[in-house]
């Protein structure tokens, strides 16, 4: 069992400021109203850091990172 | 005796139970009757885990789907079945309060389960609430009442927490329709649960609340209603929160999961009236009845709704259909709760039903002009 992470958002909290999308643009992108559509599934190892990052810059703390255990 | 509507207005004293009747539950195969069709065996059982006797049941009668009928119509006839599913399972479930969250203009209802309250003698009924639930849409969803029942907003939360982990006052939570408690009644008794409440709206000799055997097809149902005077152009199963069907798919259906039957109302659609105008009708009440919290609902059912108008007002610059099909998909599963994903679901099967009429609507609207 290996650890791996998704991207979670609160969809009440979020008020689609857009600045996750900017800095991870690999995994989310913005619909026609500037709120944010993220791709399913756990994060990839090498974008853990701007998926940390976009998470720790949520203006509202919205974007959350979740585990999740997949089997290796 | 095995029907609800015709079974005496109380059926006198409560028969025993313990734990072991959740596996009675589970073996009449009893599902919840306010639209999501969850087993009420689950529920029950992950609630009773957490009680340490401070379980709360939350007995929902909101009723908030416009078309739907039947919920108001079980409180005002058989109140004392409901209360007595409400104290079967504050027992079961060792609750120390029980809250009747009732629709504010659902009056006669509510009085009806006033007064049968002050009929019983039960300990539970002294640790009844009685609570009026904002006569909103959203106000009957599971989130919505204990949102209300704690702050006073009957709008849902962010999921986790659920219901059975931290619901009214934190504490563990049942929240169960008013139909799916009166089955109960019926279960403690050892009778069977193979009826259904369905409300008949629409183009229908004579709409009303039904009580039809489990399994009764969709085409028998509006037969009991008096048939369809008009031929039908498309049958809506479950409300608004449901599907257009076909007239010819959705008669062979029988009354159960499998026809996704939601809260119960099957609307019919005579041909002389124009489904475009009728969907965009519908979008433009549930796009109204978000209760803004969620960006996606918010704008995205607006945006739906209004280009659903300007394809029924033949006002469209020719776009608007693959703005709907590109705004459903990305609306879709994006709110804290099933506002958005139940529009979405509404329209794509009008999208599909409907296909000629959306693509043909501006120019039978030129040819009207």
């Amino acid at each position: 069992m290996k650890e791996r992470v998704s991207l979670v958002v609160d969809r009440i909290r979020c008020d689609g400021r857009g600045v996750c999308a900017e800095l991870l643009p690999e995994l989310i992108r913005l619909d026609d109203w500037g709120y944010p559509i993220l791709t399913p599934g756990p994060v990839p190892d090498q974008l853990l850091a701007l998926a940390r990052r976009a998470v720790d810059d949520c203006p509202v703390m919205a974007l959350a990172m979740r585990q999740s255990y997949r089997r290796q | 005796m095995t029907r609800l509507l015709d079974s005496p207005p109380s059926l006198g004293a409560l028969p025993h139970v313990t734990a072991e009747f959740i596996s009675v539950i589970d073996r009449a195969a009893l599902v919840g009757r306010g639209g999501a069709a969850f087993p009420t065996a689950v529920k029950w059982r992950a609630v009773a885990q957490r009680s340490r006797g401070n379980a709360v049941v939350v007995v929902n009668g909101a009723e908030g789907e416009p078309k739907s009928l039947k919920d108001r119509l079980l409180m005002t006839t058989r109140p004392h079945l409901i209360l007595d599913g409400a104290v079967i399972a504050a027992r079961v479930l060792r609750a120390h309060r029980v809250i009747l969250y009732l629709g504010e203009r659902h009056d006669a209802a509510r009085a009806a389960m006033h007064n049968a309250l002050t009929q019983r003698s039960e300990p539970e009924c002294r640790v009844v609430s009685v609570a009026a639930a904002p006569a909103r849409y959203v106000a009957g969803a599971e989130g919505a009442a204990i949102h209300f029942l704690n702050a006073g907003v009957a709008t849902p939360t962010t999921i986790p927490p659920f219901a059975f982990e931290k619901g009214v006052s934190g504490a563990p939570t049942l929240v169960q329709n008013v139909e799916t408690l009166a089955r109960i009644a019926l279960i403690a008794r050892g009778m069977p649960a193979d009826s259904v409440l369905v409300t008949l709206a629409g183009g229908v000799a004579r709409p009303g609340v039904f009580e039809l055997p489990t399994g009764t097809t969709i085409g028998e149902a509006v037969r009991r209603a008096g048939g369809m005077p008009e031929t039908p152009r498309a049958i809506l199963v479950g409300g608004y929160f449901g599907s257009w069907m076909r007239p010819e798919e959705a008669m062979p259906l029988p009354l159960d999961h499998r026809a996704h039957l939601g809260c119960g109302v099957i609307g019919v659609l005579p041909s002389s009236r124009c489904p475009v105008c009728e969907t965009a009708g519908i979008m433009r009440y549930l796009a109204s009845e978000s209760s803004a919290q969620c960006g996606p609902c918010f704008f995205g059912l607006r945006a739906l709704a209004d280009a659903c108008t300007r394809i029924a007002e033949a006002a469209s610059d020719g776009h608007d259909i693959n703005r709907l099909q590109r705004w459903a998909a990305d609306v879709a599963g994006r709110g804290a709760c099933k506002h958005p994903d139940g529009a979405v679901k509404f329209l794509s099967s009008a999208l599909e039903v409907f296909a000629t009429e959306f693509a043909h609507h501006s120019h039978a609207m030129r040819l009207i002009a």
